[in-house]
């Protein structure tokens, strides 16, 4: 048993850390939010990092690494808020990888994984970055699909950091464990996510005084901060279980990825949404950030499909263990 | 990350499975206290003739040395066989291991052994009625005769006293000094004159706790561990001990218990119904993160011998999932489970303590703002 990272995974998330810091900052993803625009100069640099196909085969043009190590890098991309095409292109060409044909591979993971292509990815009503992908994978159920060339529509959301498009198109479908690798990767940018929010919240709390004190040290919002920390890593330890189970055990993927969407979607929420109140007044206005987190989370959310399908899912396993002999 | 257990861990459980398919305890006995306490003595002596009673003790003291995922297995094991915890749980996991850290060769040696073989059970006097979560509070008092103590205060919620041989006593030695530093940790015996127990009866109608009355009780001088005026850091060892290889017994019986509630919710054809669906989903996600979350906890102290934040959450988490689970069995069952007497009225109101007992979930609160987010001391 080792819960941990190795060596080289938290090498790849500190490495991933580093360049966002420096290339990302809130202001980067600011302007990209209110410019409506990805910032083409982040993209080419991650283009030529070779994230995008960091779950590829060598063979199909990747790096030849994991769900585990992609997820450290959504989880720093989500942490980031960066505005890129990263999460959709990287995600769909992890589970064209894991579950596409090998005429699918052949077709798409090259282009995906050298950034000259991109892909969309989500749900029928909404797709990120479905606008100008040249392939979309299309969670429905458990069911995953792919669509070649898809029409798209542009959909504006409050999460102004990303692009949605409504996609419509020839469906194909996607092997089993596809889902369970898209939902692992989304929770793992929710976690990024949750721990943006807390830390911009213990930095402001500590720096902002009233009644002459750090507002930190009333207990009612230090425990909305211990609160925060509960949400954050029960989505790490769900998270990190379902990267782990996409990498090296499938059979427990599809209930680890269940896991993961059922604590991201309703944990990222909730730790967004107490970023702003721990934030008070500020929190509320455009000119604070972490709307920009309690936007990604809300759209992240839908993303998963909401909380309650999969919770629906996990009382169906809880039910399916207890009739089955102990393990 | 490998999130199986290896070759050894394996080898581990597959043995102490089968001891325990050899070695049932048998039925839990109806709530008469006094059968129950017996039946947990028999099984722990049942235990440590099979080498099984101390798992994570080291090998010199009669335990096997255990890893910390192995004591987790033991527990996880423990609690999947309807096993109980053993009844002398506290001497093994609080008394023996602050012993082994501050004992001197003696007492070392009067003290372990017994510990392991059930024959001296004890109990840990800490709390009092005006020093719950202050613990540094405290105001029982030992004063010096010649090479005794003399102790008189009061000590509350010390469960098993009425079959305990000792006690694990922090007292007041100095009043003159800052409260932390005049407290001195004791091993007192119980079978005096100046120690009263006397039951506590909790919202269950039971007493599974006690009063201690403690009224110039003598203690020898060669009982005090850890030296005079090292109360408080003795007291740390027994308190960071408290939380490890429980957690994973407590985390199989909420698993036990959820699984009843499946069983409950399928016996009324209610697993498919929306609002009992969404529920149990939800306690089945918070069952494995607590799981999954201790797992962490526990790599971290194997691998950078400290525990990350995850490890200052699981006891909120437990306490917060089971205080859920019971109440919704409750609305499940229906007004049946609220008559007196019935199991699951029983898991209900005994559910309330856990967010009391062993640290208030909002002194854990305090503990996780201030020592893992750096938040300034609260007010």
């Amino acid at each position: 048993m080792d819960f941990d990272l190795t060596d080289d995974q938290r090498e790849i998330k500190g490495v991933a850390r580093e360049l966002l810091s420096a290339r990302s900052p809130m202001a980067r993803v600011r302007a990209a939010a209110e410019a409506e625009q990805y910032d083409p100069a982040l993209w080419a640099e991650i283009v030529a990092l070779g994230w995008p196909g960091i779950a590829v085969a060598a063979t199909h043009g990747g790096q030849g690494l994991g769900a585990i190590e992609l997820a450290m890098l959504l989880e720093e991309l989500g942490y980031a808020c960066a505005a890129t095409p990263f999460m959709s292109t990287a995600l769909a060409a992890a589970a064209i990888q894991a579950a596409g044909s090998e005429a699918q591979r052949e077709r798409w993971l090259p282009g995906l994984a050298s950034g000259e292509l991109t892909a969309g990815l989500g749900r029928p009503e909404l797709v990120a970055d479905g606008e100008g992908a040249a392939v979309v994978v299309l969670l429905d159920g458990d069911q995953a699909q792919l669509i070649a060339e898809p029409e798209a529509e542009r959909v504006v959301t409050i999460d102004a950091t990303r692009r949605f498009a409504r996609v419509t198109g020839d469906a194909e479908p996607l092997g089993p464990g596809a889902t369970g690798r898209v939902l692992a990767g989304l929770a793992a940018e929710v976690v990024g996510v949750c721990q943006r929010a807390l830390e911009m919240t213990l930095a402001y709390v500590k720096d902002r005084k009233q009644f002459g004190v750090p507002v930190g040290s009333f207990q009612a919002v230090a425990h909305r901060c211990a609160q925060m920390l509960l949400h954050t890593e029960s989505a790490r330890s769900t998270a990190y279980y379902a990267a782990w189970a996409a990498a090296a055990d499938p059979e427990r993927l599809g209930e680890a990825s269940a896991l993961a969407a059922a604590a991201a979607a309703d944990g990222g929420r909730e730790v967004a949404a107490s970023a702003i109140q721990a934030h008070g007044g500020i929190g509320f206005t455009w000119e604070a950030d972490v709307h920009w987190l309690y936007k990604r989370a809300q759209l992240d959310a839908a993303l998963l499909g909401g909380g309650g399908g999969h919770r629906a899912a996990l009382a169906r396993a809880a039910a399916a263990r207890v009739a089955l002999p102990a393990r | 990350m490998d999130l199986t257990f290896n070759e050894r861990e394996l080898a581990f459980r597959d043995e102490l499975r089968n001891w325990f398919e050899a070695h049932h305890p048998g039925p839990e006995p109806e709530r008469d206290e006094d059968a129950h306490y017996a039946w947990r003595r028999d099984f722990q002596r049942e235990l440590a003739d099979g080498g099984w009673a101390a798992v994570h003790w080291p090998v010199e003291y009669g335990g096997r040395g255990a890893t910390l995922t192995q004591s987790a297995i033991f527990f996880e094991e423990l609690g999947r066989s309807g096993a109980p915890l053993p009844a002398n749980v506290l001497g093994l996991l609080l008394a023996g291991p602050t012993i082994m850290t501050w004992g001197t060769p003696e007492q070392k040696e009067r003290y372990l052994n017994p510990i392991l073989t059930a024959e001296e059970i004890w109990c840990q006097g800490f709390s009092e009625p005006d020093a719950g979560s202050d613990l540094a509070a405290l105001k029982t008092r030992a004063r010096r005769e010649g090479d005794e103590w003399v102790v008189s205060g009061q000590k509350v919620w010390t469960s098993g006293a009425q079959y305990s041989k000792w006690c694990m006593l922090v007292a007041r030695t100095d009043a003159e000094v800052p409260k932390h530093k005049g407290l001195t940790y004791f091993l007192m015996d119980m079978e005096q004159e100046g120690v009263q127990v006397r039951p506590l009866r909790q919202i269950t109608g039971e007493p599974e706790f006690n009063e201690l009355f403690i009224d110039g009780a003598r203690i020898p001088d060669e009982n005090v561990l850890g030296g005079i005026g090292n109360g408080w850091k003795v007291a740390l060892t027994t308190l960071m001990n408290e939380r490890s290889g429980l957690g994973f017994f407590l985390q199989v019986r909420l698993r036990q218990l959820l699984d009843r509630v499946v069983d409950e919710a399928a016996g009324r054809g209610l697993l498919e119904d929306p609002v009992v669906a969404d529920k149990l989903g939800e306690l089945h996600l918070k069952a494995e993160v607590l799981r999954l979350t201790a797992y962490r906890g526990l790599t971290a102290i194997e691998k950078y011998g400290t525990p990350g934040p995850e490890g200052s959450l699981t006891k909120w988490m437990w306490s917060e999932a089971n205080q859920q689970l019971t109440q919704f069995a409750a609305d499940l069952i229906g007004p049946s489970a609220l008559h007196a007497g019935s199991r699951w009225s029983y898991e209900l109101l005994r559910a309330r303590g856990n967010s009391i007992e062993g640290g208030t979930t909002e002194v854990l609160k305090n503990i996780v703002s201030e020592r893992v987010l750096g938040l300034p001391k609260a007010r």
